[in-house]
C-alpha cells in the first residue's frame, strides 16, 4: 500500500475501510538465501537495503518478541553525526543523509525532525575541545557551528547561564541534527522490506546455530529449523547471549541505560541539547512531553531496568541545567540494554565461522545509526566486504591496536 | 543495589565503582609464548553472561578494599561478595 495524502482523503471519504496491515506477517520456510536473527531497526533496515538496493530478496527477519519491542522502541530518537574520528564521522554522515530522505524512499511517515543538536560548554577547554570536534566534522563536509553564549542564550532562553561552578559559555551546534519517532523507523522499514518479498517472522527466537565444517548451515528457532546460506545476527544488548550460541566471545559487556519522560507542557525545547558538566541530555517529544537521560547504570545488566542513585544523578543534572525543570513531573522512565564495546565503537564485520555475520556493540550510538548500519550490513551480506564508510567496524581491530575510542578511555566499557 | 561487604556489612552500591568481570583478576604471564594473544583475550574479551556474574567491585568511598560479588545480571540479586584478595589468593596469586 501506497500512503499520500490523497489517500488519506480517499479513505476518508469511503470510511476508512481500504486500509490494509502495513507488512506481512510471515510464517517460517525451510531455507532463505539470508536469515537475519533480530526484527528491531538495524536488522528491518538490513533487510530493506538487501532488497531493495542489493537485489536480494530470499531473506527472512526473525524475531524472538514483536519487531521494534527492543531497543529501537526504547531509546531517546536523537539524531545526529557530530563525530570526531575518521573510523566513525563518514559512517554516521552517510546515516544523516539516509535519514534525511528516509520518509520519501521508504513511504512511511517517520516525523524525522532536524530540529537541531546543541552540545553545551562551560570552560575554556572544553570550548577547544568542541572547537576541534567541529573542525573535525566540517573536514568532513557535516554541518557544525560553535555558537557563543549569546547565541545560545536566543536558543534556549530559559537555561541556568550563570551557574557559579557551570556557567554556559556557549555549544557546538549541529542544525541538521534532530529526532525521529522512532517506533515509525521500525514499522516504515518492516513495511519497505515486506513489499520487496522479505518475510518477517516474529516469536521466533533463535536457540541454536547449525554449524558444519567451520561454516553456517542454519539456525534452530523456537518455531523450528530454517535453513540458511547466510545468517546475520543483529541483536545489540543480547549480542554475547546469541554469539554464544556459536561458541564466540565478543569484546561486549551488556549495560542498562535508563531514560525518563516528563508529563506533557508547552513547547520550550525546541531542539536537543546536552549537557557539558553532567550526564544529562534533554528533549522535547510532538507530545510535549520532556525526553531526557544521562549515563549507564555501569554493571553488566541485562535486566531492562536501572536504580536509583542513577536517576537521581540525572535529575540532579537537569536542575542544574535548568531549574524550571523541578516544576515537572517525570511520569515515565524506563532501562534499554546496551552493547558496550571496548572502544565505544560498533561491529559490522564476519566472524571466524563462514557464512556467520555480526552487526553490534552499538553502545548509545545505535538509534542514529540505524540506516547505515542496515546500509552497510546489507553491503556486507551481499558483496562480501565492507561499505566504504564502515571499513573499520572489525572484529579484529583490538588485536591490531586500531581502536576508534571517541573518548579515549581505553578497553573501561562502562566509561564509554 | 545493596553489597553485602564482608568486613563492613550491608552497603549502598553507589559507595562502589565497578570495573567487571572477576576474570581480570587472572592476569596473563607477559614472559609466555603467545602473551599477546592472551592479552588480547584477557583484556577484550568478555564472557558476559545473561544469569550469575561474578565481577569486581572497588569500595571508593569506603574502606578502598576490592570485592568479588556475584551478581544476577538478569535480576540485579547479589548472591555472595568475597574480598577480592581472597578470591586472589586462592587462585595462587600474590602473596
Amino acid at each position: 500500500m501506497r500512503y499520500s495524502a490523497l489517500r488519506i482523503l480517499m479513505e476518508g471519504l469511503t470510511g476508512n475501510k481500504g486500509w490494509t496491515p502495513t507488512w506481512r506477517d510471515a510464517e517460517p520456510k525451510a531455507e532463505y538465501d539470508v536469515v537475519i536473527v533480530g526484527g528491531g531497526g538495524h536488522g528491518l533496515a538490513t533487510a530493506y537495503y538487501l532488497a531493495k538496493v542489493y537485489g536480494i530478496t530470499n531473506v527472512a527477519v526473525v524475531e524472538k518478541g514483536w519487531i521494534g519491542g527492543g531497543n529501537v522502541g526504547r531509546n531517546t530518537t536523537i539524531i545526529r553525526s557530530n563525530y570526531m574520528l575518521p573510523g566513525n564521522e563518514p559512517f554516521y554522515e552517510f546515516s544523516m543523509k539516509l535519514w534525511e530522505n528516509l520518509e520519501q524512499d521508504f513511504n512511511y511517515n517517520a516525523m524525522v525532525s532536524q530540529r537541531g543538536v546543541l552540545n553545551l560548554y562551560h570552560s575554556d577547554g572544553q570550548r577547544d575541545a568542541y572547537a576541534r570536534r567541529g573542525n573535525a566534522m566540517r573536514m568532513y563536509g557535516v554541518d557544525a557551528e560553535l555558537l557563543d553564549q549569546d547565541a545560545v542564550r536566543s536558543l534556549y532562553p530559559t537555561l541556568n547561564y550563570d551557574n557559579a561552578r557551570f556557567p554556559i559559555q556557549g555549544g557546538l551546534y549541529q542544525a541538521r541534527g534532530g529526532t525521529v519517532r522512532h517506533d515509525a523507523v521500525a514499522w516504515g522499514y518492516a513495511k519497505g522490506a515486506s513489499e520487496h518479498g522479505v518475510d518477517i517472522i516474529q516469536n521466533c527466537e533463535v536457540t541454536g546455530m547449525d554449524i558444519a565444517g567451520g561454516a553456517i548451515t542454519g539456525v534452530q528457532t523456537s518455531r523450528g529449523t530454517i535453513r540458511a546460506k547466510k545468517v546475520a545476527v543483529c541483536v545489540a544488548g543480547s549480542s554475547s547471549k546469541v554469539m554464544s550460541l556459536a561458541g564466540l566471545r565478543l569484546p561486549i559487556e551488556s549495560h542498562v541505560l535508563q531514560a525518563f519522560v516528563s508529563e506533557a507542557m508547552k513547547p520550550i525545547i525546541p531542539g536537543v541539547i546536552t549537557y557539558g558538566a553532567g550526564h544529562f541530555y534533554l528533549s522535547q517529544s510532538d507530545k510535549g512531553g520532556l525526553v531526557f537521560g544521562g549515563d549507564i547504570d555501569g554493571y553488566n545488566s541485562y535486566a531492562q531496568r536501572g536504580n536509583l542513585p542513577v536517576i537521581e544523578d540525572v535529575c540532579e543534572g537537569g536542575m542544574s541545567l535548568m531549574p524550571s525543570l523541578g516544576r515537572a513531573k517525570v511520569v515515565r522512565s524506563w532501562g534499554g540494554i546496551m552493547d558496550m564495546s571496548m572502544d565505544g565503537s560498533p561491529f559490522i564485520d564476519r566472524t571466524s565461522v563462514d557464512g556467520l555475520y555480526f552487526n553490534g556493540g552499538w553502545c548509545y550510538g545505535g538509534f542514529k545509526a540505524t540506516p547505515a548500519s542496515g546500509y552497510c550490513y546489507a553491503h556486507l551480506l551481499a558483496r562480501d566486504e565492507p561499505h566504504h564508510v564502515a571499513t573499520e567496524y572489525r572484529l579484529d581491530r583490538f588485536m591490531r591496536g586500531a581502536m576508534i575510542d571517541e573518548k579515549g578511555v581505553g578497553a573501561q566499557p562502562n566509561l564509554h | 543495589m545493596i553489597i553485602n561487604h564482608p568486613l563492613l556489612g550491608p552497603r549502598d552500591a553507589a559507595e562502589f565503582v565497578y570495573l567487571g568481570d572477576a576474570s581480570l583478576i587472572d592476569r596473563p604471564d607477559g614472559e609466555q609464548d603467545g602473551a599477546a594473544a592472551a592479552f588480547h583475550t584477557y583484556q577484550y574479551l568478555r564472557d558476559n553472561p545473561a544469569g550469575p556474574h561474578e565481577e569486581l567491585w572497588f569500595h571508593e568511598q569506603g574502606d578502598r578494599s576490592w570485592l568479588v560479588v556475584t551478581r544476577d545480571t538478569t535480576t540485579h540479586e547479589i548472591t555472595h561478595v568475597r574480598l577480592a584478595r581472597d578470591v586472589a589468593r586462592e587462585r595462587g596469586r600474590g602473596q
